[in-house]
């Protein structure tokens, strides 16, 4: 088995994020893992001890996003390779979908492709599912639990995570499966991990090395701009504080909810 | 001459889903003299097309087969795709559901054209469509412009209102054939379990939720007690649902669920940031904590600081008997 784990690395989830000069910035916040990309790793991985084979990570970003590798690595991942090209800026979910499809098109060989539901950051959650359309593989998004796989046969069996309740979905592999929160507990890195991945050489692949056309990544090969990116406009109000005994304050907030319609 | 502005309907074994009646709504308001025209596959689902006419639509192109008894992205994204490309709509709005961002997602790649996601707000002006789209989780606003046509975009659950029908309007039923043949689809729908009873996070008007405060599993009982009175979906903080208390399903926050509710009830939940990214957007926040410095109070509308086991209650009994429960 060949499983590939897309990661994309984010600021941290408990970052204050703001606007400075019209760009984002989140002060000296660290850059991390996508939280959510964690789940997929642990999945990887365990899909790998399972059934032998190997896990590569791979990541789209600029020189940094090494650091995020570096985590699957310690992880357990048994490779990982970064694209970065300052080509790729300003490309969309489109865009990076094309290019993460390239170069899991340049494995070869292929059977499970992993993210996380989706980056903390631009919060689409569409270049999964964009990326199974592109290599003509089975789509399986939302996925809370792989209850067989089957490599020989190259069949599997998932559990998707839906608003009113689970789909129960058999497919051929390959497939790109995107992972929900509850699929599994991430592990930490192991001591020996982190020392392994801190010496690990990690290659760089170019737009080119990927065989990428020009006019389908970055800003050109993008269907959209994000021309803005501004701060929340302020909650109004302060609070109001509700006093009294437990009936005295339910009486009072009651009145008020109602009066307010909100009940 | 075909309709520029499409909505692409959820429906689960002939519910329609609330985020595709909101999406109808806006489509009417975008589309101005102009007709909508709705998307509606699935199996034995036409009776479904007057409430559709009733919410905006002047036409549906209903698919109606076995092969789309059951949503699979696949089916629903190729054909999707395949009347887009023969009617060159010039946008199409789905809700931003586990399957509207699927569909919208898979069908973008061959039109060449991309998807401004999880929505807020929409203009549509001189052929173009804008967006304003939380990012971030939530902590900033990215203003976003589609380059091509169609313009597609994924609209979220509640922050577009949802029309009032009006059963005078009536439309034209199209029929069209499915795009995929069953022995072309890789993937087969084993079953769909539909938790019964459980109100939709995203579709809530009315939240409670609980966090660390409950202190167990137990503690939940008045949380849902209240839930239950009001007609509400139950919630949790991370911290609840990692401690094992609650199911992930329920988990509102950064690695959760982002709801905009009417009101969001928060019980012993102190508000950390990543919590904050998933309920801001709720338009009244009642807090209910026993520490007065929780972060949770500074977006609150009302606050109480309290014991929740004595003041939930309380409340419960107290909208009981306002209720007539």
């Amino acid at each position: 088995m060949h499983i590939v784990v897309c990661v994309k690395q984010t600021p941290d989830s408990a970052a204050k994020v703001g606007v400075d000069g019209g760009k984002v910035s989140w002060g000296d916040a660290s850059l991390v893992v996508n939280p959510w990309d964690e789940y997929a790793i642990e999945e990887a991985i365990r899909l790998k001890e399972k059934y032998g084979g190997k896990a590569s990570a791979i990541s789209m970003g600029p020189e940094t996003a090494k650091d995020a590798l570096k985590t699957c690595l310690a992880m357990g991942c048994d490779e990982a390779f970064l694209i970065s090209d300052p080509a790729l800026k300003g490309s969309d979910a489109l865009a990076t979908s094309y290019v993460l499809a390239k170069a899991i098109e340049k494995f070869g060989d292929v059977d499970v492709v992993l993210f996380g539901k989706q980056a903390i950051d631009g919060d689409t959650g569409l270049v999964p599912v964009a990326v199974a359309r592109r290599l003509g593989w089975a789509p399986l998004t939302y996925i809370i639990k792989i209850a067989e796989l089957d490599p020989a046969a190259k069949t599997i069996k998932v559990e998707r995570l839906l608003e009113e309740g689970k789909q129960v979905v058999t497919s051929r592999l390959p497939a790109v499966i995107s992972t929900v929160k509850d699929i599994n507990e991430p592990r930490y890195p192991s001591f020996l991990g982190i020392r392994k991945s801190a010496k690990a050489v990690i290659p760089t692949w170019t737009a080119a090395d990927l065989g990428c056309e020009p006019g389908k990544i970055g800003a050109a090969g993008s269907a959209m701009q994000w021309p803005q990116v501004n701060p929340l406009p302020t909650r109004q109000g302060t609070v109001e504080m509700i006093e009294g005994s437990p009936e005295e304050i339910a009486a009072k907030l009651a009145d008020k909810l109602m009066s307010d319609k909100v009940i | 001459m075909a309709n520029k502005i499409w909505v692409f309907i959820e429906q689960e074994k002939g519910n329609l889903a609330q985020p595709s009646l909101e999406a109808l709504g806006e489509a009417r308001r975008l589309a101005g003299s102009g007709g909508v025209t709705a998307l509606l596959f699935g199996q034995n689902v036409g009776g479904l097309a007057p409430t559709l006419f009733a919410h905006g639509a002047d036409e549906v192109l209903l698919a109606d087969d076995a092969t789309l008894a059951e949503f699979r992205v696949e089916a629903y994204g190729g054909l999707l795709l395949k009347l887009a490309r023969e009617q060159q709509p010039e946008v199409v709005l789905a809700g931003a559901t586990t399957r509207g961002r699927d569909v919208l997602g898979w069908a973008a790649v061959d039109l060449e054209s991309g998807v401004l996601a999880d929505v807020i707000a929409l203009d549509y002006a001189d052929g173009k469509l804008s967006a304003t789209r939380p990012v971030y989780a939530g902590k900033l606003q990215s203003t976003v412009v589609a380059q091509r046509q169609p313009a597609l975009a994924s609209l979220r659950p509640r922050a577009f209102p949802k029309p009032e029908p009006d059963a005078a309007r009536t439309g034209s039923v199209v029929s069209v054939a499915p795009a995929l043949a069953e022995a072309e689809l890789a993937t087969k729908v084993v079953e769909t379990v539909v938790e019964d009873g459980r109100v939709s996070l995203a579709d809530a008007r009315i939240i409670v939720s609980g966090g660390r405060g409950v202190g167990g599993p137990e503690g939940f009982a008045p949380v849902r007690a209240l839930a239950e009175t009001l007609g509400a979906a139950v919630g949790a903080s991370r911290a609840a649902v990692d401690a094992g208390w609650i199911p992930y399903a329920h988990q509102v926050g950064q690695t959760g669920k982002t709801v905009s509710p009417d009101l969001y009830v928060a019980i012993g939940i102190s508000g950390a940031i990543q919590h904050q990214a998933g309920m801001r957007s709720a338009k009244t926040i009642v807090a209910i904590n026993k520490d007065p410095e929780a972060p949770i109070f500074k977006l609150a509308r009302y606050g109480v600081v309290g014991d929740l086991f004595k003041v939930v209650p309380a409340l419960t009994a107290e909208f009981k008997k306002r209720l007539g429960k």
